[in-house]
């Protein structure tokens, strides 16, 4: 290693798990710095809960090392390790009461005095005069909220969340978020977030690892992922993309030219992952604007005609669906904002796009356009 | 048409209460009998109201030396049953193993032989191994017949536990052994002590098995059998009353425990009207 | 940080037991933990099975006293099924009417606890159970007083020209027949309670309102739905009652005897043990072709 690792620093290396001849976790490798708000997102049986596991102690790798600062503790039994988790659906014990509940790491650790401490836990996470109840007696975040209680109150190096939130209704949801990330803020320990909510995620995390079939297709800050994604795959988990099938001609003058469906683009010689070969020319669907003909298409922008063929309202936006001539329809997002006329279906209309925008992604020659529907949430956004 | 109407929405519970009043006949009439002073020894009809059976139960003694060695056998027989069913579930539940498949057949098997082919198999064993016959070839036989009910109490309860809180438990700081103590056992327990009723129920009971290998060891399920033949004295009825009597007595206390528990888990703890209450 | 203090982070420490060694551990629990009680099984039920199966083909002529020859005696069977068909097509003819009559006592009082009793149902439940708190054998000598000559029943029966003038219940197949299903009832109401309980009553609304009568909701959901419990109901129910001599012994008369009485006095009464394990053995294996070719049919493998 020729950098140097900060004590605290959590670091997965070449972490590998098989079952059987299953590979959920393929050759993994990643660095969460210390204090930071870690997001694993994937979808669900992409590995994501499998290295989670791996790091509490709960699944033993096939190989790899899993690192706290320059100790290996991949092979530590759960209880050995300064590493806390707040299960899915939060496994709080039935037969003890809430206070007792949170007390549990403190008192399997010796420690006698735990009342100060418990109940300074249960204020932080505003559940006093809870003690006494049961778990079941509780509403699914407050249950929460105990498991995060329970947790923390072990001051763990780091802690795990198993898609903590996924039990709660959508209001509750976000109200959660918003209080993690408080109280992540406020007790400065590394949490690793597992979820399948892109939203969750970009929300609360400082760096996403989006994962698919047990390795990382792209990692870095929310804003990053979303405005320049690796992949076709990461272009459409994490928000919508147009992936439009090109062909690239090589970087020229900082642009790099691309040819789809008889049409010439170009895009910033830095947006782009391929400049040579079969690519994806993608373009978001909010970053689209719409216009009756193309002459109305400002200088600089770049575009294509259609038809409109769908337009749903939902309020903040106006998503319509843009056939082009080559059948392929286009996802198109204008906010409304009132500076724009709504479009009637069936009319002509040109999309229109600033290429510093647009992102050129390498694609397999097999592969074509890749839209997504405009009706489609994205994975476990509304369950 | 209202009446057949009526009758429509409720004759499954009509019935329902007629069959439970066929269950509670005869206890209703052992419960009279245990009242009852015999015309003779033979007879089993309602003869004149008494408390002397009650009074003194043990007047005929050997039917009281039978009733405490029933419990006597009950006891031991639960305790080892309970203790290898309990193990044997545990392994079942929680481990995967080669020959599984052969171990569920050989706790299943049990529980699907006639008493009566268990009870002749066991005696032809023990006459050709010289084994006398008494006290302790009828614990060794009640082990084995509560065995696989045990198993498959403490496994169903096992089963539904989620494995998570042992995780969770592991991930707190409770080593393998703090775990099994703190979380394990305290959720099992239920299951447990039912399996040891039930195990000390069958065993109490048992007249079939234990006739065939009891030799001149005399249970109260045996006493009761024997005296049948001879008249029965009217203490029978009352063993059965106060067995029953008690039996109830300690559903009703468990069913009211875990109400009254439930209701001051409610009561505790000044909660906030608003629970969701937050500073903002 | 105090807190964290305690947790053993540094280098001081044990190195971790290495997986393999772990792993090995873990193999032979499992085999740990079923030893006594596989055991126990194997040597006080399986070798039992083994010995009455030799037993069965001893020397008929042998007896305890003078000791028994191994002759692989196989005419044992033929034997004791010509001496004793009848008390053997009686046992299953017994216990097929209890179990009819058991059935039709015990649907609906399960559905009825499951589906009907509300905040009742766990007073109803404890009904059923409460009889097998008491002693098998005085509840079922209770039936002797209630069945009795000079008893009420027989008296209303006679009166309403019901029974003869003369005509009994004890002492009769029905008195058998009315003890058997008294006593195995709660064995099948037990496994079809807890699969009617499970049973979401939203699909029989679902039923009627795709147009079923409340006949046909039965036919097509509920029954079906209930078949685990019902076939589980049903064996705990049949194997007992076929392999009982208790009431027949008690509330009948030789002429209702069934196997288990046969058997009884073969091993503790003649003292013919070929005989006995004979009997036993095909009573065994009865059992196991009803209760086999009963499982095919009803198509669930694991119901206990």
């Amino acid at each position: 290693m020729t950098r140097e690792t900060p004590a605290g620093d959590l670091r997965l290396a070449n972490l590998t798990k098989r079952f059987g001849i299953f590979t959920a976790v393929d050759d993994l490798s990643l660095t969460v710095p210390q204090g930071s708000f870690f997001a694993l997102l994937g979808a669900s049986g992409c590995g994501k809960t499998t290295t989670l596991r791996m790091i509490a102690g709960l699944e033993e790798p096939t190989s790899g090392q899993v690192l706290l600062g320059d100790r290996d503790i991949a092979r530590l039994r759960p209880y050995k390790r300064p590493v806390n988790t707040v299960f899915q659906s939060y496994a709080l014990f039935p037969h003890l009461n809430i206070f007792e509940n949170v007390a549990f790491g403190l008192r399997r650790r010796g420690i006698r005095s735990v009342d100060d401490e418990v109940l300074r836990m249960l204020s932080l996470v505003q559940l006093d005069g809870y003690g006494n109840r049961r778990p079941a007696q509780l509403s699914g975040g407050q249950q929460q909220r105990v498991a995060l209680a329970r947790a923390l109150i072990n001051q763990p190096q780091v802690l795990l969340l198993d898609e903590p939130l996924g039990a709660l209704d959508l209001k509750l949801r976000r109200q959660m978020q918003i209080e993690l990330k408080r109280i992540q803020t406020e007790v400065g320990i590394t949490f690793v977030h597992v979820t399948h909510d892109q939203e969750e995620a970009m929300t609360m995390a400082d760096t996403v690892a989006v994962m698919n079939a047990g390795r990382i297709e792209q990692l870095g800050a929310p804003a990053d992922i979303y405005e320049f994604p690796a992949t076709a795959f990461v272009a459409n988990f994490l928000g919508q993309s147009n992936l439009l099938a090109g062909e690239a001609a090589g970087t020229a003058g900082g642009e790099v030219a691309v040819t789809a469906h008889d049409a010439r683009f170009s895009v910033p010689a830095g947006r782009a992952r391929a400049d040579r070969g079969p690519v994806h020319l993608g373009v978001r669907p909010e970053k689209l604007q719409l216009v009756g003909s193309a002459d109305q298409v400002p200088a600089g922008q770049q575009h294509v005609t259609g038809v409109v063929t769908d337009a749903s309202y939902v309020g903040v936006s106006t998503q319509y669906l843009l056939r082009t001539g080559w059948g392929t329809e286009l996802s198109v997002f204008t906010a409304n904002s009132g500076a724009v006329a709504q479009v009637p279906v069936g009319s002509e209309a040109v999309a229109y796009w600033d290429p510093r925008h647009a992102f050129l992604l390498p694609r397999d020659a097999a592969d074509s356009d890749r839209t997504a529907p405009v009706v489609d949430e994205p994975v476990g956004a509304s369950s | 048409m209202r009446v057949s109407r009526w009758l429509a929405d409720r004759w499954v519970m009509i019935v329902a209460l007629l069959v439970l009043g066929y269950l509670a006949l005869p206890i209703l009439v052992v419960a009279g009998l245990s009242f009852n002073r015999p015309s003779s020894r033979l007879s089993y009809d309602f003869n004149e109201f008494t408390l002397d059976n009650w009074r003194q139960p043990c007047a005929t003694s050997d039917m009281c030396d039978a009733v405490v060695r029933s419990v006597q056998i009950g006891f031991i027989a639960t305790v080892v049953a309970t203790v290898l069913g309990t193990l044997m579930a545990f392994a079942l539940v929680r481990h995967r193993f080669r020959g599984r498949s052969g171990v569920n057949v050989l706790i299943f098997l049990p529980m699907a032989t006639p008493e009566l082919v268990m009870g002749t198999s066991l005696l032809a064993l023990f006459v050709s191994a010289g084994v006398p016959l008494g006290f302790w070839t009828i614990v060794i036989a009640h082990v084995m017949f509560c065995v696989s009910f045990v198993v498959v109490t403490v496994k169903a309860r096992l089963a539904g536990m989620d494995r998570r809180l042992e995780e969770a438990a592991m991930d707190l700081y409770a080593s393998e052994w703090q775990t099994f103590r703190r979380i394990t056992l305290p959720l099992v327990l239920p299951g447990i002590v039912a399996a040891a009723l039930l195990a000390f129920s069958l065993s109490f009971d048992d007249f079939i098995i234990t006739n065939f290998n009891a030799g001149t060891t005399v249970t109260f399920p045996m006493y009761v059998w024997g005296a049948a033949q001879r008249g029965i004295p009217p203490q029978v009825n009352v063993i059965g009353t106060a067995m029953f009597a008690i039996a109830l007595l300690l559903v009703g206390l468990s069913s009211l425990r875990g109400r009254r528990a439930r209701r001051a888990d409610l009561l505790a703890g000044p909660a906030p009207a608003h629970p969701a209450r937050r500073s903002s | 940080m105090t807190v964290l203090a305690q947790v053993p982070t540094g280098s001081g420490q044990p190195p971790p037991t290495p997986p393999a060694a772990r792993s090995g551990r873990h193999r032979l629990l499992p085999y740990l933990l079923l030893l006594p009680g596989a055991a126990w099984l194997l040597i006080f039920f399986g070798v039992p099975l083994l010995q009455l199966a030799a037993a069965s083909l001893y020397d008929p002529s042998g007896s305890l006293s003078t000791g028994y020859a191994m002759t692989w005696a196989f005419g044992n069977y033929p034997d004791v099924l010509q001496a004793y068909w009848p008390q053997f097509l009686r046992s299953f003819g017994y216990a097929g009417v209890a179990l009819v009559l058991a059935l039709l006592l015990g649907y609906p009082l399960a559905y009825a606890i499951a589906q009907k009793a509300g905040r009742w149902k766990n007073l109803l439940l404890v009904c059923v159970v409460a009889p097998m708190f008491t002693s098998f054998l005085v509840r079922t000598l209770a039936w002797k007083t209630i069945l009795s000559d000079n008893g009420a029943l027989v008296g209303v029966l006679r009166d309403v020209h019901l029974l003869a003038p003369d005509g009994r219940l004890l002492a009769t197949p029905f008195a058998v027949v009315l003890g058997l299903t008294y006593n195995f009832l709660p064995f099948l109401v037990l496994p079809l309670y807890a699969s009617l309980e499970r049973l979401d009553h939203r699909l029989l609304e679902a039923a009627s309102d795709l147009y079923a009568s409340p006949v046909q909701a039965f036919r097509r959901v509920t029954l079906p739905l209930s078949m685990p419990g019902l076939v589980a109901g049903t064996l705990l129910f049949f194997i007992p009652a076929s392999g009982d001599y208790i009431n027949a012994e008690l509330l009948g008369t030789p002429n209702e005897y069934m196997i288990g009485n046969v058997i009884d006095s073969a091993f503790l009464v003649r003292l013919d043990y070929p005989q006995g394990a004979a009997l036993s053995f095909l009573l065994m294996a009865a059992i196991l072709a009803v209760v086999f070719g009963y499982l095919r049919r009803a198509g669930t493998e694991e119901v206990l």
